[in-house]
């Protein structure tokens, strides 16, 4: 029998190893898996890459992943927003690298990654600052720049209601990078707000089929 | 002189906004736009973070923190209003669905070249957030930005002096001042505020200005 969920964060993160690219989802505080990422946080991992459109906020979630120094690169299209004001202190201390990607060339980049595809071309970026150095080609008369695909070891997922085969379902704008990161990585944890019976879920509704995910976390939840 | 408010300037770019359109709008003053936009004409507003058919801000007890725009603040879905994910959102941003793009600036040239996502302050990391895919996906980029930089000097340029956005993109600019378009022929004045000649508006503007034959007065409630 099938059952994606996990009972405790040590199951939830079990076998994530230093070194690890980490897609995080989310857009600003919405539709981010912050217990998750407090958990990686907590199991001491180092040198990781964590692809994320913000840098979180203060001193929790994804912020405090981010200033923790066990992120070594961070892939992100808007690294201010919020209370940033630490992670401005590691980035001009070189504690932390920074590739600034447009927001569009992120899940872009991701559901490349997803897709088993080699990259794209973009108009997006080329001519500018972001696009010096990438391979150019032109299109209809437009320049293009290329982009690689993004994979992740680890996709974070903040999801609405899950069952235990993992399908998905999201609230409203908090659905953003979440089902794009959920099929880029190796291993995809999501971490919802419910956990209903195998059925429950109107398969018209279902966002993510479980086939992307790996593991359901319910925080606070009895299994 | 009769320079227009932020209000104002959000009440003229509103005005072009015809009915039936998709239209992004930027953080700054683009977000004063929706309330004037004017009664009978159904425009729907993009929001980068997955929404189609943004509504205003939420009255008290009606907030959901799981609905947001993309200034991250609270806000509401219109009836016949959708989400979608990022993906998806961005498909209709770079693949030319959305009609117009409104935002601000820090400078336009006089080609309509771009630039509104970095003053290269240093020690502090630059962000991009989703301006470059605006910029070159949106079929029509118009800016709403004041016309001087809070220094008095001239944001709509020869050349810009900070990095692009995008090159070559922008058709229509409206400042506290005037509403010009950017034309093969350069830079035309369609709109001008009371009181202010081609030639004051000029001294305010690095990049060569022609005053459009039917240039008319640039006033708002």
């Amino acid at each position: 029998m099938i059952n994606k969920r996990v009972a405790s964060l040590d199951d939830a993160l079990a076998g994530v190893r230093d070194g690890s690219t980490v897609l995080v989802a989310g857009f600003g505080d919405v539709g981010i898996a912050n217990t998750l990422i407090e958990a990686l946080q907590d199991r001491g991992v180092r040198d990781l890459t964590v692809v994320a459109n913000n840098t979180g906020n203060g001193n929790w979630g994804l912020g405090r992943l981010v200033i923790s120094g066990q992120v070594r690169k961070l892939i992100c299209s808007f690294p201010r927003s919020g209370e940033y004001a630490e992670f401005v202190k590691a980035y001009n201390a070189g504690r932390i690298e920074l590739e600034v990607v447009p927001q569009g060339t992120i899940s872009e980049r991701a559901r490349c990654g997803a897709a088993g595809l080699g990259g794209f071309f973009s108009p997006v970026s080329a001519g500018t600052k972001l696009g010096e150095g990438k391979e150019t080609r032109e299109i209809d008369g437009r320049l293009h720049v290329f982009e690689q695909p993004i994979k992740g070891d680890l996709a974070l997922i903040k999801a609405h209601q899950a069952d235990r085969w993992g399908n998905l379902t999201y609230r409203k704008s908090a659905r953003n990078f979440n089902p794009v990161f959920a099929m880029a990585a190796e291993l995809t944890v999501a971490e919802v707000t419910q956990f209903v019976e195998l059925g429950a879920l109107d398969p018209e509704a279902v966002v993510t089929p479980g086939i992307f995910v790996d593991r359901v976390f319910v925080p606070g939840g009895a299994t | 002189m009769s320079a227009l408010t932020r209000e104002q300037m959000a009440w003229r770019a509103a005005q072009d906004l015809p009915d039936g359109s998709y239209v992004n709008l930027g953080v700054g003053i683009p977000t004063l736009i929706p309330r004037h936009i004017p009664v009978g004409r159904e425009v729907i507003i993009h929001s980068e973070n997955g929404v189609l058919g943004l509504g205003p801000k939420p009255q008290a007890g009606e907030e959901d923190p799981d609905l947001i725009d993309a200034g991250r603040g609270l806000a509401t879905l219109v009836v016949g209003g959708v989400y979608m994910h990022h993906s998806d959102s961005f498909i209709m941003v770079r693949g030319g669905h959305l009609d117009v793009s409104l935002m601000g600036a820090f400078e336009v040239s006089e080609q309509g070249d771009l630039a509104n996502w970095t003053t290269e302050d240093p020690g502090f990391p630059p962000a991009v957030g989703g301006a470059m895919d605006l910029a070159i996906g949106a079929r029509q980029i118009r800016i709403v930005m004041e016309h001087t930089s809070k220094s008095g000097e001239p944001r709509i340029r020869r050349r810009c002096t900070l990095p692009l956005t995008a090159a070559r993109v922008v058709r229509r600019i409206y400042t506290n001042l005037a509403v010009i378009d950017v034309t093969p022929q350069g830079l035309v004045v369609r709109e001008l505020v009371p009181d202010l000649d081609l030639a004051a508006l000029q001294a305010r503007t690095e990049a060569p200005l022609s005053l459009a034959p039917d240039c008319r007065s640039l006033s708002a409630p």
